[in-house]
């Protein structure tokens, strides 16, 4: 199966394709906006700051691209800040204009808690999804952020709690998105991925 | 639902190979890295640190050949670090498949290196990594693989540390890591109380006790430990289901 990762930059990239590799995917970076008008099923993996995904869409000339393949129905996996750029903004970066793919909003984690929220944590289902197919309701998943999104209860699949409820998993039409790292959370994370990639068949 | 406290294995590497020990005297080969973190993904780390305990310029490539060996091993976060003085030195090391990176002598000579690396990859993958020791009723860091005093005290450190923007800090008891006594609870849980960004605690474990004391008394949110995983004198998967059954939230790997 064929996936397109989009490659601006983002730190995750290898451990993320070494990860689709591992289930069998066919693996291609997308570094020009061509590579986004053919692709079939799309990775947006993200790892530090709102400003740097967005800038580094930009920069590659993948911004629009994404948007684009996003408009024609192609399946859309956001990782991290790859599912905080699919929002108009984040309070991170004020002046950065999100791809607004989603309703909502992302916000910095309340400051009652350790920030960041670095480590393995649950998530508890509101919603109706894919990616937790197959998954026991106990697994840990890897989560490394100060900055997470609330949306839309009919969009959000699973929630995590630190300091306050945020959006862990995000399933709307052809977008997919979580805030852990599927690529690091050992073998519930391959299931998410490999639930992606079924999905999508 | 709650955030597991997370139990992470530590490889000292010096030319490839995992050595035993942070003085250089007397190393002692332990083994293949990425054998060793084949094994520890499979056993349930929750993540794994990588440390060039030699840190020499010459040695760099072969420190980033044994990062990007090991990377290929996991489903778990890496961090890495030793010899990191400078920005170009950290995204080396992200390059090569770490996603975290841990300064320590180099911060303390130029604090500013923190903020750089924050503002760069993001305060998550930047680890401040202090080795201190016990000195009256306070804390002291040093530097240059324990061998120097600086005279700094630790919980100041630690705030400005946080305040250039490390997101968690790494702490070794030097006077721990040499006894084997058991983690400096009371370090940890100053350092803790000091700083809002997760603390991992380094030095003297040797029983699963010692965990449960750090994770408990020591309000750690980590415990970190090399020796006692390598030679398999005690299992990760035991420890894990030890600390789980006195109640503290561990993520207990298992197939998905």
């Amino acid at each position: 199966m064929r996936i397109t990762i989009v490659d601006y930059g983002a730190g995750n990239l290898p451990s993320v394709e070494r990860a689709l590799q591992s289930l069998g995917a066919e693996t291609h970076r997308a570094t020009a906006p061509e590579h986004l008008h053919a692709a079939e099923r799309i990775v947006f993996p993200g790892v530090g700051h709102f400003s740097a995904a967005i800038t580094g869409l930009h920069s590659a000339n993948l911004f629009a691209p994404l948007r684009g393949a996003s408009e024609r129905g192609v399946p859309i996996l956001g990782i991290c800040v790859g599912l905080q750029a699919l929002f108009a903004s984040s309070e991170e970066a004020p002046g950065d204009v999100g791809l607004g793919l989603l309703p909502g909003q992302v916000k910095e984690l309340p400051a009652t808690v350790k920030l960041p929220h670095i480590g393995w944590n649950q998530v508890r289902r509101v919603g109706e999804g894919r990616l937790l197919n197959n998954l026991s309701g106990d697994s840990y998943f890897y989560f490394a952020h100060s900055y997470a999104a609330t949306n839309e209860p009919g969009q959000t699949v699973a929630v995590c709690d630190h300091g306050t409820a945020f959006a862990a998993v995000i399933e709307d039409r052809n977008l997919s998105a979580v805030q852990f790292h599927p690529e690091k959370s050992g073998a519930a994370g391959a299931r998410v991925l490999r639930n992606f990639l079924e999905s999508t068949r | 639902m709650t955030l597991a406290r997370r139990i992470i294995p530590c490889l000292d590497v010096d030319s490839g190979r995992v050595v035993k020990g942070i003085e250089f005297k007397g190393l002692r080969d332990m083994g293949d890295p990425q054998e060793l973190a084949r094994r520890y993904n499979r056993e349930g780390a929750d993540e794994l640190v990588v440390l060039d305990i030699r840190a020499s310029r010459d040695g760099r490539p072969t420190f980033l050949e044994t990062i990007r060996r090991v990377a290929r091993q996991l489903q778990i976060p890496l961090t890495a670090g030793g010899g990191i003085r400078e920005l170009e030195d950290g995204r080396a090391v992200l390059r090569a498949g770490a996603d975290k990176l841990t300064v320590n002598t180099a911060a303390v000579e130029r604090p500013e290196l923190l903020s750089e690396l924050a503002s760069q990859f993001g305060s998550q993958a930047v680890v401040l990594a202090m080795d201190v020791s016990r000195d009256g009723d306070s804390w002291r860091v040093f530097v240059r693989g324990g061998q120097q005093a600086t005279g700094i005290d630790v919980l100041e450190w630690a705030r400005q540390g946080v305040a250039h923007g490390a997101g968690e800090i790494l702490l070794t008891s030097i006077d721990r890591d040499g006894t084997c006594s058991g983690f400096d609870c009371e370090l940890t849980a100053a350092v803790a109380r000091a700083v809002r960004v997760p603390v991992i605690a380094s030095g003297g474990a040797r029983t699963f006790q010692d965990f449960l004391d750090v994770f408990t008394a020591g309000a750690a949110d980590a415990a970190l430990a090399a020796s006692i995983f390598h030679s398999e004198t005690e299992s990760i998967a035991g420890l894990k289901k030890y600390l789980a059954g006195h109640h503290v939230p561990v993520r207990q790997e298992r197939a998905e």
